[in-house]
């Protein structure tokens, strides 16, 4: 007789860790979870041991002592006389804005040049080529000095603007002045301002909003309302009665009326650069390294934008045209109503990634001395206290805060543009 | 009335397609002046062309090559523009190989041809011969000793680690299984590199001193700095970037978050941040009394920063298998490393190239943040080229020759990538 | 398998670089290599030449110490610092001693935890303009442009300066002294602010040096010297003594000319006691008893070193000033050798 038993039960042995791939994963990712604790917890005994040699503890107490340094660009009140954390947030607003104004450039070149490259016209498509080779084969810091050396070499300094025959003179009827020091443009001025509004009192964030522009916007935007109102009106009217209504002219009333109305009981009125002393006082003052900067950022990107589009548009097959030019659309129309839409798709990703590379760039500033993070942060302040670790590590996850928030919107734009598939 | 009707016995021979349309000609009516807009667009463009043009050949035209300072080259000028070619003379091979010593200059010429020679059994596998491949195996060992020099003894005794490492494999492999046999591989490596080999080769260099002069990397600079970071960077960057891709891919939780943590962080701040670590920190980090000069330093950072983008352009080439080879793999019995090693990598590794170059070119361009904190790479050498008082207010020349250089280097490698993604393509159609 | 680059280079690497030790005159003389961190490139101070030779006043102190405790003067390892990797490169012992016009100031001394040795130069910070524009006096410079040389003192001081004054003014930072330059002769800035030297030695670079002026105010004092590591008094004092040799030297009239003759021995037992003819000094520091005598050979005493860099017989062109020694009514004031 034979009785039948259960199979023999399966003890648990050691080895199961690694053969049985019940256990497997488990144990790799207990290994490597303790490896790369036990890797953080060496780098951190490090840093400590050493920071202890060097006789220095890391605090972040020098963000809050006087800075003692000017900084010439900035976007809010600042004075030698604040603290190290104002004088990075000054830094912050400057990376970003060099950011924003290159990114927007870098766009509208980069898709101008890769329609152009595509160009019938073969001197065109090859100058364009010349261009996008020449820009995407050389160091964008070589191109930032370069840029930099050739607004200061050939463009007139203010000094040459004096006497009674000056060798340069301003520009578009004297108001704005083209200088190796920068650009001085008009500045809208306000003779019945209503002031600004103040926030975060007097801590190292304070910062004033103008109330002449938040009128300006609430204006524009009232416009706006008006002119979306007159508009679905028109559609009505053309639904029930066939005949649109005309109402250009009173579109433009909607949006302009208040706008006018708005700027002429503020006072406005345009602030023109002078000479006066050593420098042009008033107006928009762009330094040239912001210049140089945002020109060097827009014109090297632009140049791998223009690829990007130039793929995506080669990526729209050729049937697309054909039927738009069937359609009895000119060759213009085909692209900007046809064939860019669907070559948007394709392009936003790698796009992404330029705007991301494009901001990272930005940090090379320091090459033309624009102040930027890099500049204040993890310069001057960074030389001054001697704080590298503390320093550096906040730049780090300044910019990483900053990479992580534009890939965020761009791939939650890209997700609202994406072709959806049933 | 007779009839007389015409009927062709035999084709008038064809005529030539009208002037307008072949030839130069045509050729430009098609091209550049089809209609109105065009042609006005051809001829502003050429104007443009033909100035910028014979603005350049004005300046750049100019018989200063002789010149040993720019007062000289003012001199001859005479109140002419012009370039100051005396500049490039007087420092070319100092841009080009920093201040390596002259007699040695040799090493890293031959590094780099050899460099071509160990790349071509990757690069253009079927032009060469397939046994090449041992040699792109040993060059990471010819590499160092050339461009470092030393004894010998060093990177023979640290190749021995893999030598080593390997046979423990086959051993262990026979007695107790794969996954034992790698861990013992891997642990009797770096007991070997860790507590054997420094002296081991130290007193193999006693016994017989053999070997090239050394020269310390602060000596490096210029184009060969560039190159060399480049190198080296990209190269050790590659297989990092390959476990970080696999982590990136795997579905262990806690090794996919760590990977993606590593990449992302990476990617999300600038070099030239990394290269301030380079600069500052990376000494602090490390355990005290530790040493590595500057070059060194940003070596392990620029790796670092390569292997993230290049993790990603190979989850790229992973991306864009087909799932068939996975499942393929997976029904012949093929364990993870094997599938990984005899089928999956090949082929996802061969569709990245391009993507590698590209990432290469973008690390080697970079190479030039190195002389913001301080190294003497092309544009570094050029700022203490213009301190030098014989040269000081040199600017265009300069620039215009370190540009012409990376353009070269830069354009040339491109136009490979572009060869090898259309022989790619061909080759999967 | 290319992992073995980053190894192999790691060994070759850990092989040259050794580990650093707690003495840096042992490990110095171990090494048989000084390190010692300069500037990137600032004319007279230090510079590679087409050889890539180091040039330099501040050169010549790494010179005259390497020559001290090596015995050769050229057994230097050059590193060059930008103002932001400096200390670092001296804090983590990349470099056993900085020679990079570095203003001694109390925060570097005690906060940054290093040791300033001496003064090799003194200086203060001046402003540069071109005679065109008419100014006189920097009390006139209200609204100017002034081009700053960032990783320095200067910003800090033109920043007190101008608001003491209750002036404007218009800061252009910049990296290198080349790119200053550039920008205060294409009239980007009026004004070029940095140590009175490094305006006197970019002057004299100028195509036109008389159409700049020098304003007569000093803003600050800038005492340049050489520095070392907190903590190790031995290194600290060789680097401190050789410098001390150099300007003692001149004092008492040793020269490369007759310091041959001078070392057979003399009637003036300082001079004997300094050149190891007298006395254990050598040994008291660590070293052989022709140490002095070594350093000063290098180059020759502080004067000659002086007139040879930044001199009146250089284009630089420097005059003595403060520079001369306290007998001729500078600050050069070496401790006695006794």
């Amino acid at each position: 007789m034979t009785t039948l038993t259960d199979p023999p039960k399966e003890s648990f042995r050691l080895s199961m860790l690694i053969y049985d791939t019940r256990y497997r994963s488990a144990t790799i990712q207990v290994v490597a979870i303790i490896g790369f604790m036990m890797l953080f917890a060496w780098l951190i005994s490090n840093t400590a041991a050493n920071l202890h040699d060097l006789g220095k503890q890391p605090s972040f107490k020098f963000l809050g002592e006087p800075a003692g340094y000017d900084i010439n660009q900035r976007l809010i009140d600042y004075n030698s006389q604040n603290v190290h954390l104002r004088a990075a947030i000054v830094g912050l607003l400057n990376t970003v804005l060099v950011a924003v104004m290159g990114c927007v450039t870098a766009t509208i070149l980069g898709v101008i040049i890769g329609v152009l490259r595509l160009s019938k016209n073969w001197l065109i498509a090859r100058i364009m080529t010349v261009y996008v080779e020449m820009f995407r084969n050389v160091p964008v810091l070589l191109w930032i000095v370069f840029i930099m050396a050739i607004l200061i070499e050939t463009l007139p300094a203010p000094r040459e603007f004096r006497g009674a025959d000056p060798a340069a003179t301003m520009k578009l009827f004297d108001t704005v002045a083209i200088t190796n020091r920068g650009i001085y443009i008009p500045e809208p001025l306000f003779s019945s301002s209503l002031g600004n509004l103040h926030f975060f009192g007097e801590s190292s964030l304070r910062f004033d909003v103008s109330l002449d522009l938040i009128a300006f916007l609430i204006a524009l935007a009232v416009g706006l309302f008006a002119r979306h109102k007159i508009n679905a009106r028109a559609h009505r009217i053309q639904e029930t009665t066939g005949v649109r209504p005309t109402t250009w002219y009173l579109n433009l009333a909607a949006v302009f009326v208040p706008v006018i109305v708005v700027l002429a009981a503020l006072g406005f009125h345009l602030g023109y650069p002078a000479l006066k002393g050593f420098n042009f006082a008033g107006g928009i003052h762009m330094r040239n390294s912001l210049i140089a900067l945002w020109l060097a950022l827009s014109l090297y990107t632009a140049a791998f934008i223009a690829e990007n589009v130039r793929a995506g548009i080669l990526a729209i097959s050729k049937g697309q045209t054909e039927a738009a030019s069937a359609l009895g659309l000119r060759p213009n129309r085909v692209m900007s109503l046809v064939v860019l839409p669907q070559a948007l798709r394709v392009i936003i990703p790698p796009l992404i990634s330029q705007y991301l590379n494009l901001t990272k760039n930005s940090s090379l500033a320091i090459a033309v001395g624009y102040m930027d993070l890099t500049g204040t942060l993890m310069g001057i302040t960074l030389n001054q206290t001697g704080r590298e670790l503390e320093t550096v590590l906040l730049g780090m996850l300044i910019y990483l805060g900053i990479s992580l928030s534009i890939s965020g919107a761009m791939n939650w734009y890209n997700n609202s543009v994406k072709l959806v598939e049933r | 009335m007779s009839d007389i009707s015409f009927v062709r016995t035999e084709m008038l021979p064809q005529q030539e397609p009208p002037a307008t349309s072949v030839g130069v000609v045509g050729w430009m009516r098609q091209n550049l002046f089809s209609g109105w807009l065009n042609s006005a667009i051809t001829v502003i463009c050429a104007v443009f062309v033909f100035y910028i043009a014979g603005f350049l050949l004005s300046w750049a035209v100019s018989p200063t090559w002789a010149a040993t300072s720019l007062g000289e080259c003012r001199e001859i000028l005479a109140g002419h523009e012009g370039a100051c070619w005396g500049v490039i003379r007087d420092r070319w091979v100092q841009l080009l190989f920093g201040f390596y010593p002259a007699d040695q200059y040799w090493r890293p010429i031959l590094t780099f041809v050899l460099l071509a020679v160990a790349l071509a059994p990757v690069l253009f596998a079927d032009k060469v011969p397939a046994k090449l491949i041992y040699f792109s195996a040993a060059y990471p060992f010819i590499m160092p000793w050339l461009l470092w020099g030393g004894a010998i003894w060093g990177p023979l005794v640290a190749a021995a680690g893999f030598v080593l490492g390997y046979v423990v494999y086959r051993v262990v492999d026979g007695m107790a299984g794969s996954l034992a046999a790698i861990i013992a591989a891997v642990a009797a490596a770096i007991i070997w590199w860790l507590l054997l080999a420094s002296p081991l080769a130290g007193m193999l260099t006693g016994i017989a001193d053999i070997g090239l002069e050394p020269v310390a990397s602060r000596y490096f600079g210029g184009m060969m700095l560039s190159i060399t970071i480049g190198v080296v960077a990209i190269a050790c960057s590659l297989p990092i970037g390959i476990l970080l891709a696999l982590g990136r891919q795997s579905d262990l939780l806690i090794v996919k978050a760590i990977c993606v943590g590593f990449i992302e962080f990476i990617r999300g701040v600038p070099l030239i941040t990394l290269l301030f670590v380079a600069s500052t920190l990376l000494n602090i980090f490390m355990p005290p009394g530790t040493n590595f000069d500057i070059i060194m330093r940003v070596i392990i950072m620029a790796t670092l920063f390569a292997s993230a983008y290049m993790a990603e352009v190979i989850r790229g080439g992973l991306a864009a298998l087909p799932k068939g080879q996975y499942e393929g793999a997976d029904s012949l019995g093929l364990n993870y490393w094997q599938a990984q090693r005899l089928i999956i990598m090949p082929q996802a590794l061969k569709i990245s190239i391009p993507g590698i170059v590209s990432t290469f070119i973008g690390l080697f361009k970079d190479t030039t943040l190195v002389s913001v904190i301080g190294l003497l790479d092309p544009l570094g050498l050029s700022n203490a080229i213009r301190a030098d008082s014989a040269w000081n207010g040199i600017v265009w020349e300069l620039y215009g020759f370190i540009a012409l250089m990376f353009f070269v280097f830069c354009f040339s490698m491109s136009r490979y990538s572009m060869y090898l993604e259309r022989k790619l393509r061909t080759d999967h159609r | 398998m290319k992992k073995s680059v980053f190894l192999g280079v790691l060994t070759v690497a850990g092989l040259a670089a050794g580990v650093a030790a707690a003495g840096t005159l042992d490990d110095v003389k171990a090494r048989g290599k000084l390190n010692c961190g300069v500037a990137t490139g600032v004319p007279g101070f230090a510079t590679p030449d087409a050889n890539g030779v180091w040039q330099g006043f501040d050169v010549a102190v790494c010179r005259a110490v390497a020559a001290a405790v090596l015995g050769d003067q050229m057994a230097v390892e050059f590193v060059p610092t930008t103002g932001k990797t400096r200390f670092t490169a001296l804090a983590s012992g990349e470099i056993d001693m900085l020679a990079r016009n570095t203003t001694w100031t109390f925060s570097r001394d005690v906060d940054l935890k290093f040791d300033f040795v001496g003064v090799n130069y003194y200086d203060g910070q001046g402003f540069m303009v071109p005679k065109s524009l008419g100014v006189g006096s920097a009390k006139e410079l209200d609204g100017a442009t002034v081009c700053i040389q960032t990783g320095t003192t200067t910003e800090l001081n033109l920043a007190d300066f101008f608001r003491v004054n209750n002036m404007s003014y218009e800061p252009v930072p910049i990296e290198t002294n080349a790119e200053a330059q550039q920008q205060y002769l294409a009239g980007a800035c009026d004004v070029y602010t940095t140590d009175a030297s490094g305006l006197a030695a970019t002057r004299a670079t100028f195509e036109d040096p008389s159409a700049h002026v020098v304003l007569p105010e000093i803003i600050s004092k800038e005492p340049l010297g050489p520095l070392v590591r907190h903590g190790d008094s031995e290194w600290g004092d060789v680097v401190r003594w050789s410098l001390n040799a150099l300007i003692a030297a001149e004092e008492y009239g040793v020269t490369s000319a007759n310091i041959d003759e001078l070392a057979k021995g003399t009637t003036n037992p300082e001079i004997n006691r300094l050149l190891g003819s007298e006395g254990t000094l050598g040994e008291m520091l660590g070293l052989s008893a022709d140490w002095a005598l070594k350093a000063i050979k290098a180059n020759g005493n502080y004067g000659e070193v002086f007139e040879k860099t930044i001199g009146t017989s250089t284009p630089i062109g420097l005059a003595r000033g403060l520079n001369a020694q306290w007998t001729e009514g500078g600050l050069l004031y070496a401790p006695p050798f006794r």
